[in-house]
C-alpha cells in the first residue's frame, strides 16, 4: 500500500478514477466512452504543451513564453493560409513549429548563454512574443472565413473513429517518451535537473541541455499554435492567454517537480487529464466555468505541498546502533 | 606567507566619500536616463510640459509602484510574489461586493486592506510554514485569488462605488498633486527608511545574501519573510483601492499581467533578482521612467500593447547589460 | 631494498611529478611526487588541511596544477575536465557520491555512454544487462532498475564503483570511502578494494582510520602542510610512526596558550540527544576554559554544538548557564544568552558575502547598535572598528565586501562578529579550517586571550596539533557519542587518535 501511495502515477489514475466516479454518481452520461473520447480530444493540446513544459522543468527551468509562443505561431500560421490558402496544410504546420522552435531557443539561447534565471526570460519573452502578435496582425482578427476549409479541417478529421487531434497529441505523446526514456539528450534532462553539479562530472553540458529543452518546449509550442488556432478557427492577440499556468498546473499536478529532475511523461499527461475531465465536468455538474481558475489554482497549492513532503529528504544518520566489532 | 604585524593596522571606514559612490552608481544612471526621457518628451510633445499633463501621466505608474517598493523588498531577500496582480482582482472584487451590500467608503477602505493583507498571509503561511518554493505558491494563488473573482464576477462587473470612494484614486491633496502621487512620494520614504536605516531593512539584505548565515547569525529568517509578503498583500490592497476608485468599477480582469510590470520596475530600478541588492531610490527612478516611457509613447499615440514590447526588451536587457559588461571587462583585463 | 624492487619491477599507472597548487593565501600543494602502481593500494594520510582533497581534485580534472606534471602509462596527459580525466581512466569515489539520486542504478552506471541499439536508441535491456555484470564484478548483489535514492551510502560506493569499472578505469581513488559506513558495510568494502587490485587497479586510499590502512594498504604516502613528508611500504612502518609522521612539529611548542586559572562552571549540558545524530552528551564548562572537541569528520560534533544554539532540536537534554536552567530554541535567543557558535563553514554559514565588513560584524549586535529599531552607522564602524583591530584583521575598509578578502581574514570578520555579541560561551567549529598561517597564528592568540579574560571557549577541530596545543580539556566524540575525555596533562595525540577512530588498545 505504501509502494502504491508512493507512485505518484498510479496516484493521479485513481485520483481521476475517483473525480469520474463522483461525476458519474450524477450524470453517467459524463463516462460514456464517447464521451471520454471527447474529453480527451479537448484535453489534446494542453497534453502537448504540457509535455513541453515537462521537459524544461526537469532540467531545473520554467517556460512562461509558451501560450504567448502558440498564439504567435498560431497567428503566423493563419495569416499565412489566409494569405495563400494553396498551400499545403502540412507546409503550414512545418513553419508553426519551425516558429515555435525559433522562439524557444531564443529563450534557451538566454539563459543558456547569458545565465538570466530563467523566469525572467520567459517573463520578458512572454510579453515581448504577444506583443509581436500585434505588431504582426495590427490587432485584427483572422477569422473562420479568411481561412481555408483544409486549414479548419485537419484537427476535426476522422481518422479509425477518432479525430486527427487526438492522433497527433497521442503520436506526440509517444515521440517525447522515446526521447525522455531512449535517447542521450532525455536521459540529460534528468541527469541536468537531478543534479547539475554531477552532471557537469559525467561530461554533460548543462546549459545546452537546456537549450535543447526550451527547442522542445518552442516546438510543441508552435505545433499546439496551429492546432488551436485551426480547432477555434480563429486567431487574434490574446488567443491562450493565461494559459501559460494551465500548463505548469498540468505539470506540477502531475508529479513534476518543479527543482528539477523528478517526473515522467505518463505524470505529464495525467497532469493534463486531470485538469481537462475538471474543465468538461464543471458544466455538467452545475458549477460555473469561472470556476475553474480558482480550482486550478488550489490545485496547484495542493500538489507542490504534497510533492514537497514527498521529496523532503531524510538527513544524515550519525549514530549507529551498536554492533560487534 | 605570513605576514608579521605587531601593532594592528588601522582600517578607515570608507574608501570613498558619498560622492564618489554616488556617482558610479545604478541609480546615477537611473537619473541620467529619466533625465535624458524628460527631455526628449518635451522636445517631442509641447503638451508634455503642462503640469497637469504631467499630473495625469503619474497615474500611469504610482498603483504600480506602491507595489514595486513590497516588492524589492520581497525579491532583495530572495523571494518572489507573482499573486499581486491577483490581489488587487480579489480585493477590487470584495470591495464591489462589500458595495452591492450598502458598504461605505470607510468600510470599503478597510475591506480592500484587509483582503490584502489575508492574501498575503496565505502566501506567507505557504512559503515560511511549509517551506515551498514562492515561486510556484505565487503561480498557484495568482490563480487562486483571481479565480475567485471569476467566481464572484463572471463576465458582470461591480459598479455605483460611492462619491466619496472616488477621491482615493481621482482626488487631489494640493494643487496638481493627487492623492495617489502623494502616497507614492510618502510611501517612497517609508520605505526607504524601513529598507536602507532600519535593523529590519538590514536582515533583509542579510537573507538575500546568504539566507543559512542570516540565521545563525540570530536573524528571524521565516518571520522576516512572512512580513514582506503581509506588505506586498497590503500594497496590493492599498493599490487596489486607488485603482478601483480611478476606474470606478471591477472586472475580474483588472491590473491583469501587472505582476510583471511591478517585477520589470523593480528590476529595473537595479534590484538583483537573485536577491542580495537593490535600493528604493533606484525603484523610484525606474517608476518615474516607465510612467514618462508610457506616457512619451501615448502622446506619440503608440498603442499599449507596443509598450509592453518595450517592457519585455528592457527587462530582460536591464539583467542581460551587466553580465555582458562584466564579461566584456574580465575579457579586457586578460 | 622491498620498496626498490617494487617500483623497478612495475610502471607506475599514474605519476605526479613536482605538484603545486595556490589559492589565494593559502599554499594548498608544494612540490608533491606521487606515483600509483597497478595491483597495489596506497594508503594516502593526512591531518584536515593537509592538501589531500586539492590532490584528488588535480587528479581528477576539477582543479589544474600550478606547476608539475601528471603522466599516465608513461605519457605526459593533461585534465583540463573531469571527463577528460575520467576518458584518461582515473575515476574518484566519494565520500558523498555524485551520482543521481533519481535515476536507476544501472543509468547512474552507464549515464554518458549508455550502449544503444541499431536505430541509436538507448538499449534499455543490454544496459541492464550490463550493469548486472559489473555490478556482480563489483561484488554488489543489487537490482540495476531500481532508483539510487533507495540505496544507502554503502551500496551507492559499489555503484560508484561499477561506474568506474564501466568506463574500464585504471586508477581509483576512494576518499575516505567508509566514513559513513556500518561494520558490515566496511568489511564488504574491503573484499571489493582486494578484488580490484586484484583486477590490476591502482588505487589510493584515503583515510583517517589506522586500522584499516594497516589492512587493505600496500602502500603509504604522508601529507603534511601541502608537502608530502614521507612514503613506503606498510609492512616497513608502525602505527605510532605514522601517527607521529602524520602530526609532525612538537606539538605545543608554537601555540600561544596562556595558563589561566580555571573558574567555576559556565555552562553544563546534561543527556542530550538526538534521535539521529547524537545522544548522551554530558559535559561542563568552566569559567577560562577552552574546552576541546575532537573527532573525525561526520562524529556529530557539529551537529550537537548547532543543535545547542537553536538550529535543530534536541530530543532530550538539559543546559545550564551560570546555573540556570535554559531553553534554547533559536539561534537568535542563544545570543541572547550569550553563547555563540562560529559555524564551520564559513562561506555558508559564517560570512554574508554581499555584505561589507562592518555590516557583517554587527548584524548579530544590531539591537545594541541601533536605537529604536533604526540604525545608527557611526556606532556601527565603532564596534566594528573595535572587535576588527582586536583580531588583526587586514582589509582596504570596513565597507569593503567581505566577499573580497582572503579566507584568513574572512574567519576574523566572522569570528569579530561573534565577539562583538559580548559572549559569556563562545563555540569555535574548525576555527582555522583552510586559512593561512599567518591568520592561524592569529585567531590562536586571540583564542587564548579571550580565556585569559574569563571568557569561556569550546574548540571543535580535527586537527591535533591545534587540539593539543590549545585545549585545557578534551572530550572526543565518535559515531554521535563521547568516547574519550582527557585532562590537557595526560594528553597524547596517539590517544585522542585511538579514541576518535575506536581503535582498543595496541594489541
Amino acid at each position: 500500500m505504501s509502494k502504491f501511495l508512493k507512485n505518484r502515477e498510479l496516484l493521479l489514475v485513481a485520483a481521476i478514477a475517483v473525480l469520474l466516479a463522483l461525476i458519474t454518481l450524477r450524470f453517467p452520461a459524463f463516462v460514456a466512452p464517447s464521451n471520454l473520447a471527447r474529453v480527451y480530444n479537448d484535453t489534446s493540446i494542453l497534453i502537448i504543451l504540457a509535455l513541453g513544459q515537462m521537459a524544461v522543468i526537469l532540467t531545473r527551468c520554467i517556460d512562461l513564453s509558451m501560450a504567448a509562443n502558440l498564439a504567435l505561431s498560431g497567428m503566423v500560421a493563419a495569416m499565412l493560409n489566409a494569405a495563400f490558402p494553396g498551400l499545403p496544410i502540412p507546409l503550414v504546420i512545418l513553419v508553426a513549429m519551425a516558429l515555435g522552435t525559433l522562439l524557444g531557443m531564443i529563450n534557451g539561447a538566454l539563459v543558456w548563454k547569458l545565465d538570466i534565471p530563467p523566469i525572467v526570460v520567459t517573463l520578458g519573452t512572454l510579453t515581448i512574443y504577444r506583443g509581436m502578435i500585434f505588431l504582426l496582425s495590427d490587432g485584427k482578427w483572422i477569422n473562420a472565413h479568411q481561412m481555408s476549409d483544409a486549414f479548419k479541417a485537419l484537427p476535426r478529421d476522422a481518422l479509425l473513429g477518432f479525430p486527427v487531434l487526438s492522433w497527433l497529441s497521442l503520436l506526440m505523446i509517444g515521440l517525447v517518451f522515446l526521447l525522455m526514456s531512449r535517447t542521450a539528450l532525455g536521459r540529460a534532462f534528468y541527469a541536468v535537473g537531478g543534479n547539475p553539479h554531477a552532471a557537469v562530472y559525467t561530461g554533460i553540458d548543462v546549459g545546452r541541455t537546456r537549450f535543447f529543452a526550451y527547442c522542445l518546449s518552442g516546438a510543441l509550442a508552435g505545433l499546439s499554435g496551429y492546432l488551436w488556432v485551426s480547432r477555434y478557427a480563429v486567431a487574434y492577440v490574446d488567443i491562450a492567454a493565461g494559459f501559460e499556468l494551465d500548463i505548469i498546473a498540468a505539470c506540477v499536478i502531475g508529479g513534476i517537480s518543479i527543482a528539477g529532475g523528478i517526473g515522467t511523461v505518463a505524470g505529464a499527461v495525467l497532469g493534463a487529464l486531470f485538469l481537462g475531465v475538471i474543465k468538461n465536468a464543471l458544466p455538467v455538474i452545475n458549477i460555473s466555468p469561472f470556476a475553474q481558475m480558482a480550482i486550478s489554482g488550489m490545485v496547484i497549492i495542493i500538489a507542490v505541498a504534497v510533492n514537497a513532503r514527498a521529496e523532503r529528504r531524510k538527513g544524515r544518520v550519525i549514530l549507529r546502533k551498536a554492533e560487534a566489532v | 606567507m605570513a605576514e608579521i604585524h605587531l601593532t594592528p593596522r588601522h582600517i578607515p571606514d570608507r574608501l570613498e566619500g558619498r560622492g564618489a559612490r554616488l556617482l558610479k552608481s545604478w541609480e546615477s544612471l537611473l537619473l541620467v536616463v529619466a533625465c535624458l526621457i524628460f527631455l526628449g518628451n518635451s522636445l517631442a510633445s509641447p503638451y508634455f510640459l503642462d503640469p497637469w499633463n504631467l499630473s495625469d501621466a503619474t497615474f500611469n505608474f504610482t498603483e504600480k509602484a506602491m507595489i514595486a517598493f513590497a516588492m524589492a523588498l520581497v525579491i532583495i531577500a530572495g523571494e518572489i510574489d507573482l499573486s499581486v496582480a491577483s490581489i488587487i482582482a480579489l480585493a477590487s472584487t470584495a470591495m464591489g461586493y462589500a458595495v452591492q451590500l450598502g458598504f461605505d467608503t470607510p468600510a470599503l477602505v478597510a475591506i480592500g486592506l484587509s483582503v490584502g493583507l489575508i492574501c498575503g498571509a496565505i502566501n506567507g503561511l505557504l512559503i515560511t510554514g511549509l517551506g515551498l518554493p514562492s515561486i510556484v505558491v505565487t503561480i498557484g494563488t495568482m490563480s487562486l485569488f483571481r479565480g475567485l473573482s471569476f467566481i464572484i464576477l463572471g463576465d458582470q462587473a461591480f459598479t455605483g462605488y460611492p462619491d466619496s470612494f472616488s477621491w482615493f484614486g481621482q482626488g487631489y491633496v494640493w494643487w496638481v498633486f493627487s492623492f495617489e502621487f502623494t502616497l507614492f512620494v510618502a510611501l517612497a520614504v517609508v520605505y526607504g527608511v524601513v529598507l536602507h536605516r532600519t535593523n529590519f531593512g538590514r536582515a533583509v539584505y542579510a537573507i538575500g545574501n546568504n539566507q543559512t548565515a542570516a540565521l545563525f547569525s540570530g536573524i528571524r529568517v521565516a518571520r522576516v519573510k512572512f512580513v514582506l509578503f503581509l506588505l506586498t498583500g497590503l500594497m496590493a490592497g492599498l493599490a487596489s483601492i486607488c485603482l478601483t476608485s480611478r476606474l470606478g468599477s471591477t472586472r475580474p480582469s483588472i491590473a491583469l499581467g501587472w505582476e510583471l510590470e511591478v517585477v520589470t520596475m523593480v528590476v529595473l530600478g537595479g534590484v538583483n533578482i537573485l536577491g542580495g541588492s537593490g535600493t528604493i531610490p533606484g525603484v523610484v527612478l525606474a517608476a518615474l521612467i516607465m510612467g514618462m516611457v508610457t506616457f512619451g509613447f501615448g502622446l506619440l499615440n503608440v498603442p499599449g500593447i507596443v509598450m509592453s514590447i518595450f517592457i519585455g526588451l528592457l527587462l530582460i536587457s536591464v539583467i542581460a547589460l551587466p553580465i555582458l559588461w562584466r564579461r566584456a571587462r574580465q575579457r579586457l583585463a586578460h | 631494498m622491498l620498496q626498490d624492487t617494487l617500483t623497478s619491477r612495475m610502471k607506475p599507472a599514474i605519476a605526479l611529478e613536482g605538484i603545486s597548487k595556490s589559492f589565494p593565501g593559502v599554499k594548498a600543494l608544494s612540490d608533491v611526487s606521487l606515483s600509483l602502481y597497478p595491483g597495489s593500494v596506497t594508503a594516502l594520510i593526512g591531518e584536515n588541511g593537509a592538501g589531500k582533497s586539492t590532490l584528488v581534485k588535480i587528479l581528477t580534472g576539477i582543479y589544474q596544477p600550478d606547476e608539475g606534471t601528471i603522466s599516465v602509462a608513461d605519457q605526459e596527459v593533461h585534465f583540463p575536465t573531469a571527463l577528460a580525466a575520467a576518458r584518461a581512466g582515473v575515476t574518484a569515489i566519494h565520500q558523498e557520491t555524485v551520482l543521481f539520486d533519481e535515476l536507476s542504478v544501472a543509468e547512474n552506471i552507464f549515464l554518458g555512454h549508455a550502449p544503444r541499439n541499431r536505430f541509436g536508441l538507448i538499449d534499455w535491456k543490454k544496459l541492464n544487462a550490463d550493469a548486472r555484470a559489473l555490478l556482480a564484478r563489483a561484488g554488489a548483489d543489487l537490482d540495476p532498475t531500481i532508483r539510487l535514492r533507495d540505496l544507502g551510502i554503502a551500496r551507492k560506493h559499489l555503484v560508484a564503483i561499477a561506474r568506474a569499472l564501466s568506463i574500464d578505469a585504471q586508477v581509483v581513488i576512494m576518499d575516505e570511502p567508509t566514513a559513513a559506513l556500518s561494520h558490515k558495510e566496511i568489511h564488504e568494502l574491503y573484499a571489493l578494494v582486494e578484488r580490484l587490485k586484484a583486477e590490476g587497479k591502482a588505487i589510493l586510499f584515503i583515510s583517517h582510520k589506522f586500522d584499516e590502512i594497516f589492512r587493505i594498504a600496500d602502500r603509504y604516502t604522508v601529507f603534511r602542510d601541502g608537502a608530502m613528508v614521507d612514503e613506503g611500504l606498510i609492512a616497513d612502518v608502525s602505527q605510532d610512526e605514522l601517527v607521529r609522521l602524520m602530526v609532525g612539529r612538537a606539538v605545543g611548542s608554537v601555540y600561544p596558550k596562556k595558563d589561566v586559572a580555571i573558574g567555576e562552571p559556565v555552562l553544563t549540558v546534561s543527556g542530550y540527544r538526538h534521535p539521529t545524530e547524537f545522544e548522551d552528551i554530558n559535559f561542563e564548562l568552566r569559567r577560562g576554559e577552552i574546552l576541546g572537541f575532537y573527532g573525525l569528520v561526520g562524529a556529530g560534533r557539529s551537529e550537537f554544538m548547532q543543535s545547542l544554539i537553536g538550529v535543530t532540536r534536541p530530543s532530550a537534554g538539559a543546559v545550564r548557564l551560570d546555573g540556570e536552567v535554559l531553553v534554547i530554541r533559536s539561534p537568535s535567543e542563544a545570543i541572547r544568552a550569550g553563547i555563540v557558535y562560529v559555524p564551520e563553514e564559513r562561506g555558508r554559514q559564517g560570512a554574508i558575502i554581499g555584505l561589507p565588513i562592518f555590516q557583517n560584524v554587527t548584524l548579530p549586535s544590531l539591537s545594541r547598535t541601533s536605537r529604536s529599531g533604526f540604525l545608527k552607522l557611526a556606532n556601527e564602524f565603532a564596534l566594528a572598528r573595535e572587535y576588527t583591530s582586536r583580531l588583526d584583521l587586514r582589509a582596504a575598509s570596513l565597507d569593503q565586501d567581505v566577499g573580497t578578502l582572503s579566507g584568513g581574514n574572512q574567519q576574523k570578520v566572522v569570528i569579530a562578529k561573534w565577539l562583538a555579541t559580548r559572549p559569556k560561551v563562545i563555540i569555535l567549529d574548525e576555527p582555522t579550517k583552510g586559512i593561512d598561517i599567518g591568520s592561524k597564528a592569529a585567531v590562536h592568540a586571540f583564542m587564548s586571550e579571550l580565556a585569559a579574560q574569563g571568557l569561556s571557549v569550546i574548540m571543535v577541530s580535527s586537527e591535533i596539533p591545534e587540539i593539543m596545543g590549545m585545549s585545557d580539556r578534551v572530550i572526543v566524540m565518535r559515531e554521535g557519542r563521547i568516547a574519550g575525555r582527557f585532562e590537557r596533562a595526560e594528553l597524547t595525540a596517539e590517544k585522542l587518535v585511538r579514541a576518535a577512530a575506536g581503535i582498543q588498545e595496541a594489541a
